[in-house]
């Protein structure tokens, strides 16, 4: 789960981390309010789940209190890549000197916490990393002991911050930890962390990624959710415990487990890329596959217009090909839909599983043996239909 | 011979008494596994078909003798799980659950090490060496015993693949699903090290997907190491870039990952890459 800058910010701010004295708002009203009691140059920041705002225009600089209101008129309700901005943050704007980097992420493939620290923040860090990558000083942590002393000697060292920032930097970097640890992140980044024209450290932007898997003990965390960049129908699916991901093709996939799942999407396009054919989206309907799973689940396909079939691929390892068949047609009848559908069974009974199907004769369903198979056929009727 | 487990390996079920302990415990003894008793805390002294219900893995293992044990509780109490085996003393743990929480996956991960146990998965379906032993949930029906090693980090793919297999005739050394989350106890590599050292496996199939980049060191691995010839799939060329498709580590990031990278990594290493998983047993025979 991710979370805006400002509730990056606030979190940090409870984690001794200083940050502008900034406030947040969603009226033009309250920006000129906000910016009246700051003073001075205001930062306005649109608050949406998407890099690249700035160069959007979703981030000005005012002058004063009326220049802010004008300029909030204007990016609040902005759309920015698809979403709608409904939120502002409203900064003072900030001295700044120099900019840094400063981030705690899950290193995957050593399973610990990874320190990444530059003194040339500011820029996209992983165009940094490819540029020069020698500009990051990195550093894993014992997941068991955390972060030790020592290694925050050698983090300020190594990067290069000035000796007279290291105590201020110290206190910074065991405060991301804490707030790393503490809030199940899987990243914690401050960028730029910013050397005021005073000579102080100040957080100016945040980002912060909660583990979705952690969200059941984050229960202040998970109530400060921000759904407004989730689709309805993918907000249906997960509720329903399916995953779903929509995408921009034309056939509906519908797949028991995630690997074969990405697999039977790679197909479609496989077959249907030289026609402009694809899939249309990512779904994992989980084991079982219940004719009341399915039918939520195929509900949730159809309700994307730029279905024109549907492909159904079942492995039958534990679930059983023949009660499968069961639920799909049992799932049919109530959903009719209008679109033909691919149904290919493999696996426990797959012979029966396919014989009810076939022998249900419904006109627009077809059954398929192999996924090469099931995979041209629904290129085929994607463009028959079109 | 085989990787990992046997016929001769003596399996502990973590959570036997629960709905789906339980029924894969049952269906691993009629496979044949020789499952020797399970832990729940709560409910020792109870019997499950015959075998021992202890409270504690400790117990277990003192009385049992057993050498691996399977993790099958809930995510919220998984970690703690896979740490009391390791603490007991068994060689290997395969944890089937999803949904861990990857900071409790860390300290688990650093503790097995220190303890020297082997960690498989979590969020996978375990290990079958056909005709001797499964330990997790791949269905009996799909592979059939031979000379081709399988690891993936998916299980329906898996599935599909090794009945692909086993539909043209080829069987398989050992299946291992490695898990799809972020942060796992063994790796691609490793388990193409223990194939490459074991008599019995002469090809291998690497399943791999897109996030992380597993498939990219196992392909300097399979470069620099291997002898035994690899045949590859990669699952997600049609995934859009961050977007977690399913698998919590399934994930292009920062355009880091891509299912691209990772086949010319395999290709360049002379992997054989199938674009298709049905192909796979053709560039295996």
């Amino acid at each position: 789960m991710k979370l805006h800058e400002y509730q990056s910010k606030f979190l940090f701010r409870d984690f001794g981390i200083p940050i502008p004295e900034g406030a947040v708002a969603t009226t033009a009203d309250e920006v000129e309010r906000i910016a009246a009691e700051l003073g001075g140059l205001v930062v306005i920041k649109a608050q949406v789940h998407v890099g690249g705002r700035g160069k959007a225009g979703g981030v000005k600089v005012a002058k004063n209190a009326e220049q802010a209101r004008a300029y909030a008129e204007e990016i609040l309700g902005m759309d920015i890549k698809g979403l709608r901005v409904e939120k502002v943050l409203v900064d003072p704007g900030a001295d700044i000197d120099r900019e840094i980097y400063l981030a705690i992420t899950n290193d995957r493939g050593a399973g610990q916490p990874l320190i990444m620290a530059s003194m040339d923040g500011g820029m996209d860090i992983e165009e940094l990393n490819r540029e020069r990558p020698e500009a990051i000083t990195r550093e894993h942590v014992d997941p068991i002991l955390g972060l030790q002393g020592f290694q925050v000697t050698y983090i300020a060292s190594a990067m290069g911050m000035p000796r007279t920032l290291w105590r201020q930097f110290g206190s910074i970097l065991r405060g991301l930890y804490q707030c790393y640890v503490q809030s199940d992140a899987e990243l914690a980044e401050i960028n730029p962390l910013v050397i005021t024209g005073a000579g102080d450290l100040l957080a100016v932007d945040g980002k912060v990624i909660i583990d979705d898997n952690a969200l059941f003990r984050q229960p202040k965390l998970t109530a400060e959710r921000d759904a407004s960049d989730e689709l309805a129908s993918e907000r249906q699916a997960r509720e329903a415990g399916i995953t779903y991901i929509k995408l921009d093709g034309q056939i509906g996939c519908m797949v028991n487990g995630a690997g074969l799942a990405m697999t039977t999407m790679d197909m479609t396009k496989l077959y249907g890329d030289a026609h402009g054919i694809g899939p249309a989206n990512f779904l994992d309907i989980g084991g079982g596959a219940s004719p009341e799973q399915v039918a939520t689940a195929l509900r949730i396909i159809l309700s994307d217009a730029n279905v024109k079939c549907v492909l159904f691929n079942i492995f039958g390892g534990i679930t059983r090909c023949d009660e499968v068949a069961k639920g799909i047609l049992t799932a049919y009848n109530e959903v009719k839909p209008e679109a033909p559908m691919v149904i290919r069974l493999q696996g426990t009974n797959a012979l029966a599983g396919n014989r009810i199907i076939n022998e249900a004769r419904i006109p627009n369903i077809l059954s398929a043996e192999t996924l090469t198979d099931a995979a041209k056929m629904a290129v085929a009727a994607v463009k028959e239909g079109a | 011979m085989s990787i990992l487990i046997d016929r001769s390996s003596k399996v502990l079920v973590q959570g036997i008494t629960g709905r789906q302990g339980g029924f894969h415990a049952k269906l691993m003894m009629d496979y044949g596994t020789d499952v020797v008793g399970g832990v729940t805390p709560g409910k020792g002294g109870e019997w499950f078909e015959g075998k021992p219900v202890f409270d504690t893995m400790r117990k277990a293992v003192e009385t049992t003798n057993a050498d691996v044990s399977l993790v099958t509780v809930p995510a919220r109490f998984a970690a703690d799980a896979i740490m009391e085996a390791a603490d007991a003393g068994v060689r290997l743990v395969i944890c089937l659950t999803e949904h861990i929480p990857v900071s409790d996956m860390m300290k688990a991960l650093s503790f097995c090490a220190q303890k020297s146990t082997r960690l498989i998965g979590p969020n996978c379906p375990g290990l079958m060496t056909p005709g001797q032993a499964k330990v997790g949930i791949i269905p009996a029906m799909v592979a059939a015993p031979g000379n081709v090693g399988v690891v993936s980090k998916s299980g329906t793919l898996t599935y599909e693949v090794g009945f692909a297999m086993k539909n043209a005739g080829i069987g398989n050394s050992t299946i291992v699903g490695i898990g799809g989350d972020p942060v796992i106890g063994t790796t691609f590599v490793e388990v193409l090290e223990m194939f490459e050292n074991d008599p019995e496996t002469e090809k291998v199939a690497l399943l791999g997907e897109i996030g992380g980049s597993a498939e990219i060191i196992a392909a300097e691995y399979i470069k620099n190491a291997m002898t035994k010839p690899v045949a590859a799939f990669i699952a997600g060329r049609s995934a859009p870039p961050g977007k977690r498709m399913g698998h919590a580590g399934a994930i292009v990031d920062g355009g880091e990952g891509s299912a691209e990278e990772k086949i010319q990594a395999l290709e360049a290493a002379g992997a054989r890459v199938a674009a298709n998983p049905e192909e796979i047993p053709d560039l295996l025979s």
